[in-house]
Order: C-alpha cells, then sequence, then structure tokens
C-alpha cells in the first residue's frame, strides 16, 4: 500500500514517543520520585497511534486507567501530561486528575475515565450531540478486553447502534483483565463477536500491526462519519509491562511472553521502515534522540514546577 | 397568570427552555411514545408532538441514559435525562457519583456539565423498589447540585434554573405533588398547584424560602415534608405554639443564611425528611446548626425522618414509616417541653 514516507515516520515517532514516555515515567516511578500509581502502555502503542491517526483533531476520544498513550496519540504534548503527573498546577488537569485522569477536551480527549467501561457511555453521548448538531465528527471509546463484561459496555454499545451514533469502540485485548485472563471470563473466541448482539460490525485485528489498525480504524471511523453507524474494533495485543506499578506480571507464562515480545509493535514496525528503506538506522536513531530529548526537558520542566497550594484542592468543584 | 399542577409546570418549563435554548433535550424512558404517558408522571406528555428529535427515548438503559446525557454536555448540549422512579437511578451510580459529579474537578475546572437529572421519590405504595427517598446518598457526593420542589412555582422555577445553570443538578420530584393526572393520577395526593406568572422567571438554586412565620421553632422541610410540616405548623398554633417553616428548596447549596437567621430567631430547630433517619441530610444540617449556632440554641436540635427500614409495602405499615404532621407536632411539643398533647 503507498504511504507517504512523512506519515510512516510520524507513526513511528509517536509510538516511539508513547515507548519512551511510558519507560521514563516508570524509572521515575522505580525512583521513588513519581508521586501516585501508574498504569502503563508498552507494546499497545500500535494502537493508540493507529486509530488516533484516522480521527481529526476535532474528533473526540476516551480513554481508561491506562490512558497515556491515547494522550499522546491524540496530540496532549509529554509535558502536560508529566506535569500533571507530577501532580502540578501547569499539567493538563492542573493537578487535580493525575495519571488515571490525564485529558484535555481541547485536543479531543476527555479526562480518562478510570472505572472500566466508564468512558464507553460518555463516548457514545459525546457521539450524540455530534448528531444533534448535525457535525462530522466522530467519537471513539478505547476500552481495555474486561470493559465488554460490564453493564455500561452494553447499555452504551445498543445506544450508540439503534440510534446509529458516530462513536467506534475500540476493544484493546491484552489477554488480561488486571491479572484475569479474558478468555476465562468469556464464552467467546473473539470479543469483537459482542457486535452481532447489537447488530453492528465486528472485526478482529492485529493491534500489534499500526499499519492494519490504522486502516482498520480509518474504515471505522468513515462509516461512523458518514451515518452508518458504531462499530467495534478488536485489536489483538499485549501488555509488555506491569498491569500497574511493581506488577512483576508472574500470570503470563514465559512462553505466551517471550512469543509476545516477538511481534511487539514498535520494533516491528521500526523492521517494517528499515525493510521498505523509508529510513535507515540513523534515521531512526535521530527520531529517538529526538524524542529522548522531549521527553527529558518535559520531565526536568515538570520537577522543577511549583507545587500547589493545598488549599487549590477546594476550586473546581462547581462553575 | 394559570393555576397550575407540578407536572404541567414541569411541563411547560421545559417546552419554555427547548423554545429558548436549542441545545436543550431530553432524555430518558417513556417520555415521547406516541399513545403513550410522557414518562412514569405525564411530565413530558405531548411535548414530543413539537420537538420530536428533542424527546429522546431511551431502551430501559438508566447508566446510558446518564453516561450518554454527560457525553452531550460535556460537548456543549443542555441534556434534561431522567428517571421514571428515583430508585432506577441507582443504576446509573457510577454515571453519576464517579463521572457526572467528578468530570468538571478531575478536568481541572476546564469542562463544564450543564445537566439536568430528573428523579421522582417518595413512598406511594409502591414498596421497597419504587419509593425510596435517596436524597441524602446524593447530598454526600461533592459535585451535585440538588433542588427538591415542593410547590408548581418552584418546580418550574428551579427546573429552568437547573437547566441553565453550568453545573449537574438533581431535580427530586415527590410523587404525591406532581398532580398527574388521568391514568396516571396517583391516589393520596396533596394538592402543590401554584399561580404560574406568564413571565420568564427562575427560582434560584439555593435559596428557601419561609412559608410560614413564628418565633419558638423552626421546622426546616421539602417536597412532601413540607406540606406535612405546614399542617403540623397550624396543629401547633391551635396550641399556642408558633412554627416557623422553612421550605429549603435546595440541599444543594444549602441556604445557611436564611436558616440561621430563623434559627436565631427561634432559638430551636427541627429537620424533617422523608428518607431514613440514619445519615439523612437533616443530620448533615442538624450537626452544622448544633456547631454554629450552639450561643442561640436553647434546645438540641431535632431529626424527624423515618425508621432505618426499606420503604414498606402495607399501607399502615408504608403510613408509620413516612412522617407525618404528628410527628413533626410532637417533636416540636417535645423541644419546647409540652410533652405530647
Amino acid at each position: 500500500m503507498g504511504y507517504d514516507r512523512q506519515f510512516l515516520i510520524s507513526l513511528y515517532q509517536k509510538m516511539l514517543m508513547i515507548r519512551q514516555f511510558e519507560e521514563r515515567v516508570k524509572f521515575l516511578f522505580l525512583e521513588g520520585v513519581m508521586p501516585g500509581t501508574i498504569h502503563q502502555y508498552q507494546g499497545q502503542e500500535g494502537i493508540a497511534v493507529g486509530v488516533c491517526s484516522a480521527l481529526n483533531s476535532n474528533d473526540v476520544i476516551t480513554s481508561t486507567h491506562r490512558p497515556h498513550g491515547h494522550a499522546i496519540a491524540k496530540g496532549l504534548t509529554v509535558a502536560s501530561l508529566l506535569h500533571e503527573l507530577f501532580g502540578k498546577t501547569t499539567g493538563c488537569c492542573r493537578g487535580k486528575g493525575g495519571s488515571m485522569h490525564v485529558g484535555d477536551l481541547e485536543k479531543g480527549m476527555v479526562p480518562a475515565i478510570a472505572i472500566v467501561a466508564g468512558g464507553i457511555p460518555i463516548a457514545t453521548g459525546i457521539a450524540l450531540a455530534f448528531k444533534f448538531r448535525k457535525e462530522p465528527r466522530v467519537a471513539v471509546s478505547f476500552m481495555g478486553d474486561g470493559a465488554v463484561n460490564e453493564g455500561a459496555f452494553h447499555e452504551a454499545v445498543n445506544m450508540g447502534a439503534i440510534w446509529s451514533l458516530p462513536v467506534v469502540y475500540i476493544v484493546e485485548n491484552n489477554l488480561y483483565s488486571a491479572s484475569t485472563p479474558i478468555f476465562e471470563m468469556v464464552r467467546l473466541k473473539k470479543l469483537s463477536d459482542r457486535a452481532a448482539g447489537y447488530g453492528i460490525p465486528g472485526v478482529t485485528v492485529d493491534g500489534n500491526d499500526v499499519l492494519q489498525v490504522f486502516e482498520t480504524a480509518r474504515e471505522a471511523v468513515e462509516r461512523a462519519r458518514t451515518g452508518e453507524g458504531p462499530t467495534l474494533v478488536e485489536c489483538m495485543t499485549y501488555r509488555i509491562t506491569g498491569h500497574s506499578r511493581r506488577d512483576p506480571c508472574n500470570y503470563q507464562p514465559e512462553a505466551e511472553r517471550k512469543e509476545a515480545l516477538q511481534r511487539e509493535p514498535l520494533r516491528r514496525f521500526g523492521e517494517y521502515l528499515l525493510k521498505g528503506e523509508f529510513v535507515d538506522q540513523a534515521g531512526l536513531d535521530e527520531i529517538r534522540a529526538q524524542v529522548d530529548a522531549e521527553i527529558e526537558c518535559a520531565v526536568k520542566s515538570a520537577m522543577a514546577a511549583p507545587d500547589p497550594k493545598p488549599e487549590e484542592a477546594l476550586e473546581d468543584v462547581f462553575v | 397568570m394559570a393555576h397550575m399542577t407540578i407536572a404541567e409546570a414541569l411541563r411547560q418549563g421545559l417546552r419554555e427552555e427547548m423554545v429558548r435554548d436549542e441545545r436543550v433535550f431530553c432524555m430518558g424512558e417513556d417520555i415521547g411514545v406516541r399513545g403513550g404517558w410522557g414518562g412514569a408522571f405525564t411530565v413530558t406528555l405531548g411535548l414530543e408532538n413539537d420537538f420530536r428529535n428533542r424527546i429522546i427515548d431511551t431502551p430501559i438503559s438508566e447508566g446510558g441514559i446518564f453516561g450518554l446525557a454527560l457525553g452531550a454536555a460535556i460537548m456543549g448540549l443542555r441534556p434534561v435525562a431522567d428517571v421514571q422512579y428515583g430508585d432506577f437511578i441507582f443504576y446509573a451510580m457510577d454515571e453519576v457519583v464517579n463521572q457526572i459529579a467528578k468530570m468538571r474537578y478531575m478536568s481541572g475546572g476546564k469542562i463544564r456539565v450543564p445537566l439536568v437529572m430528573r428523579a421522582p421519590v417518595g413512598a406511594t405504595g409502591r414498596g421497597a423498589q419504587h419509593g425510596q427517598n435517596p436524597e441524602a446518598i446524593f447530598f454526600s457526593v461533592p459535585g451535585i447540585k440538588i433542588a427538591c420542589p415542593a410547590t408548581a412555582y418552584d418546580a418550574k422555577g428551579l427546573l429552568k434554573a437547573a437547566i441553565r445553570d453550568d453545573n449537574p443538578v438533581l431535580l427530586f420530584e415527590h410523587k404525591l405533588l406532581y398532580g398527574s393526572k388521568g391514568a396516571r393520577a396517583e391516589s393520596g395526593t396533596v394538592d402543590a398547584s401554584s399561580d404560574i406568572p406568564s413571565d420568564d422567571y427562575v427560582v434560584p438554586l439555593g435559596k428557601a424560602i419561609v412559608r410560614r412565620e413564628g418565633n419558638d421553632v423552626t421546622i426546616i422541610a421539602t417536597l412532601l415534608m413540607m406540606h406535612r410540616a405546614l399542617q403540623a405548623a397550624e396543629r401547633l398554633a391551635q396550641e399556642g405554639i408558633s412554627a416557623e417553616v422553612i421550605d429549603a428548596r435546595s440541599l444543594v447549596p444549602f441556604d445557611w443564611d436564611l436558616a440561621n437567621a430563623s434559627v436565631i430567631k427561634t432559638t430551636r430547630a427541627i429537620l424533617v425528611e422523608e428518607g431514613p433517619r440514619q445519615g439523612g441530610w437533616g443530620a448533615e444540617i442538624a450537626a452544622t446548626l448544633s456547631d454554629t449556632l450552639s450561643d442561640y440554641l436553647t434546645a438540641p436540635v431535632q431529626r424527624v425522618a423515618s425508621p432505618n427500614i426499606p420503604v414498606p409495602f402495607s399501607p399502615p405499615m408504608e403510613n408509620f414509616y413516612r412522617p407525618d404532621a404528628d410527628r413533626i407536632a410532637d417533636a416540636a411539643r417535645n423541644l419546647l417541653g409540652r410533652g405530647q398533647q
């Protein structure tokens, strides 16, 4: 397929930004300098980047307790995220949100919803607003595999379906709902089979192949934007870090883990770019240097930013 | 000027707001079905004829209703979402408590949530799952305003204030006060109808009103209990006890100025609510009055509420459950050391 070289490189750059951001955050966290808890996105970068690259800047996403990748892919700066993770008022949610609630509606990302499936009705309501105002915009709800067993998933996907709302449901199936194997919790081979229950298309794709994700998302977004209603897209992937901080992942079988690492999306896409001669190793190294420099600069500014006044906690409950 | 029931006044309020502001729309169960009921208590009856795409009938999916309403609200629409019975809102507890109430705060104050939630409440011969007064549960949730109209005038005015507010507002409406007609009429209805001005008006959120002036004791109540408090005050007057009745109208924000001024004057206070006593909103108001007005109070603040039980079905048991004018009057007599009459 004939992709523009710059486009392909931008996909790689965003995936690498997410990976390096998460690795840096993990280090900061283990060093004990970053407060809170973290749920990280390493291994799933192809999904956020593939999907968000199929969106316009005024399309809107909802995210989950694992939101850093979605935020970066939707255009939030790593600085606005790091300031938030450090609890500074200069962060994207002025320090009130933290890791699990990063977002910026002006960039098209609702503050992330850390209740499993909680973002699905919200994204569907955003789509309702777009349809109500006849705006050609699309909402996307990212969710983990565990979300398909929540009532909110059922209620919202059904409502999106009956009203043909411009919304796309993206299930990131990393095989584990926290530590519980998802396929012990559903009697299905594919989570996308759930779509049939709502009368909407469902498709399962290799979520570690950013271009396959992009193509699928582009089609689903186009359907949504042209009034044909929602699509349920299951992206198969694997979390190559813990569920949350200090999770040693003892529930992931060694062989499965090794095999998954072979298919992790960033290295795969890098190899694809090299093989197709879209870029050479020096080019990739240069991208990495730029990414690392941007992250380092953001880390420094976030750590240097002043802490909020404690009583600022009292603000922002009501307008 | 026209005389209206609460159901009629709410319907007119919705109609006027939808005409005034094209961002306003309603979503709920059975609210716009042709040949249907206009919601469980006729509030939206006929509106679907004039606002076909803005009276949105939903599946029986309360979580979906409130979650979708939130999504629409943060994109700048002004949804009015309702449940048929207040008890059903528990199906949407995550949406209401985790999503709607916290969205603005989590965004660091960047997002506005102009969302109205309507919920009929009150024990009305339907047993435990269609009769609860859940006000207190939401009273303890930061981020939601709460209004409780006792009259048709206030119902319309508070609804309009809620629709124009940029925050989530829960509007609790009492089934015995609606004045719903036809097949949806309630037995045991209390007349809460009012003269409704033809001009546009709002009843500001957070503003209570003195319904009856008095000097010996302040009785603060909402919804049906406000009417029972007025009955109690009438009886007390015959015994020479002068009770001041305050209709709180809003629980969040609570009108501390009016309540404090009244209690400073009367030196005694009674909080009346239909929901269970344990953890009731009256407990919070009573504790705060006790703290802040200890120099003025001549007796401990009293609460009249239902016992800590689910709403029973059997009419004698339901009447035992729900506070009435006798219990309110007894509480006042006890405060004044007059014993039971």
